[in-house]
């Protein structure tokens, strides 16, 4: 059916401020269920790499133990805590966006360290989590990484993905693969050397450094590697701080 | 008075909800007219996330209310909607749709969410939508536009959750997440990489078609 030029104009632009209306609406609308998912999915995350919270499915039980277990704190490239950003702004770890840091040279960048405490009255903290970014195969992955008290040993990992091939690169999420990490050492002496998954899977005689990889998924492991070695890096003369005792960096 | 009206409007033949012309708008697409094996669309995301079964379920379902809610809205329409525009207006729609459902999915199911990422997006580029908004839609009633969905809609769910169903229980061992093979005591079965690989799609759907052609006796003119 012909119409006129000045009808399908209209019409067009009828149909733009419906849709556009109607998608503004569900964004507005579903906002804050979608930041608490976010929130949620972040402190899982970091709890995820410490403890088994598969059990909690209350969403603000898992909220309430992150509060009551996790103490968080920000450190530069130096391992010096940091408290404001660069425009003197009071800055917490939990709004740190790793993914927007990672755009800056990583002498600028905010490196958030969470310590998760069993016993949230003592000074003992019992794992200190690293949250981290890089990129996989199609697009970015993260993940946080846990290390024992001795900041050597790992207590567990939790990665996350944007974009990897489910079943293939898109198991660094799955429990499977990450707990193969745990028990594995990211210090030879005093030397950083950081943990590597290997190629192939089902490998044999792995040392301490390496872990088993994902067949079909070699890009990946490769992606997650250079990751954990970039940013222990980056921790590092914060891990090393807190190993030779500088007090007020490990207990405040 | 009124009632006088009324019953003269029902003396009218009207087509039952139900009728058998109906009632072949939605089986035709499982079976005999199905999207995948028969029109060959979408194989594109039958291949891409059919490797577990949950993933799998939620597409289907998204795929399911997308392409019922944008023959419904096309056909409601199909009178206004000038007939040179009308790809880029189906487009839209449907564009609109999908962004809805990825933003339900983010708000209230979140890890599927993240399984599903881009090929909840990819919807939009799945043949089957347009291709029943360009074929029907655009010609029929939104009630049968709504049977019309549903049938195409549960005909390309049926095909990849059984797609997937293979997959998963060959190339991870479980079927929606639940380890079959460990529950029966056999835990050394070696999963098949291939069946997590596309090749494993093309393989189950190639077997799948071949089945279903043997059966319903079609070929290719």
């Amino acid at each position: 059916m012909q119409r006129s030029n000045t009808y399908i104009i209209l019409f067009s632009v009828a149909l733009t401020v419906i849709l556009g209306g109607l998608l503004s609406l569900a964004s507005v609308g579903l906002k804050p269920a979608q930041q608490k998912q976010i929130e949620l999915d972040t402190k899982k995350k970091i709890l995820g790499a410490v403890m088994d919270i598969s059990s909690y499915n209350d969403p603000n039980a898992i909220l309430a133990l992150y509060d009551e277990k996790v103490e968080s704190m920000i450190v530069d490239i130096n391992g010096d805590e940091v408290t404001t950003d660069q425009k003197g702004n009071p800055v917490t770890a939990e709004k740190v966006d790793i993914q927007k840091n990672y755009r800056f040279p990583a002498n600028e960048r905010l490196f958030p360290v969470y310590k998760f405490k069993e016993d949230p009255s003592s000074d003992k903290v019992d794992a200190y989590i690293f949250p981290m970014f890089g990129a996989g195969l199609w697009d970015w992955i993260s993940g946080y990484m846990a290390l024992e008290n001795d900041l050597n040993t790992i207590k567990g990992v939790a990665f996350d993905h944007k974009q990897e091939t489910p079943g293939l690169g898109a198991r660094i999420t799955s429990e499977e693969v990450q707990s193969r990490f745990v028990g594995k050492k990211v210090f030879e002496g005093s030397e950083l050397v950081s943990v590597s998954m290997v190629k192939g899977e089902g490998n044999a005689g792995l040392t301490e450094h390496q872990v088993d990889g994902m067949s079909g998924a070699t890009l990946t492991g490769k992606g997650v590697n250079a990751m954990l070695q970039s940013y222990l890096g980056y921790y590092e003369s914060y891990i090393n701080k807190v190993k030779s005792g500088n007090g007020k960096v490990a207990l405040n | 008075m009124s009632t006088e009206t009324a019953e003269v409007k029902e003396k009218k033949p009207a087509e039952a909800l139900f009728s058998k012309r109906r009632r072949r708008i939605v089986s035709d697409p499982l079976n005999e007219d199905n999207p995948i094996t028969v029109q060959v669309l979408g194989i594109c995301s039958a291949l891409a996330i059919t490797i577990k079964m949950e993933p799998t379920l939620v597409m289907s379902i998204a795929v399911i209310a997308v392409v019922v809610f944008s023959n419904l809205f096309i056909s409601l329409i199909r009178d206004l909607i000038p007939g040179r525009v009308r790809i880029i207006v189906q487009l839209a729609v449907i564009a609109t749709l999908v962004t809805l459902v990825s933003e339900v999915l983010k708000a209230y199911y979140f890890d599927m969410y993240k399984v599903l990422g881009a090929f909840v997006g990819l919807i939009i580029t799945n043949c089957i939508v347009m291709g029943r908004l360009e074929a029907f839609a655009m010609a029929n009633k939104p009630y049968d536009s709504i049977l019309d969905g549903l049938g195409s809609g549960f005909g390309y769910a049926w095909i990849i959750l059984v797609v997937a169903f293979f997959r998963e229980l060959f190339g991870s061992g479980s079927i929606m997440n639940f380890k079959v093979f460990d529950a029966i005591g056999w835990e050394s079965f070696p999963t098949n990489g291939l069946m997590v690989d596309s090749i494993g799609a093309f393989m189950v759907l190639g077997i799948l078609i071949w089945v279903q052609r043997a059966k319903t006796g079609y070929v290719e003119h």
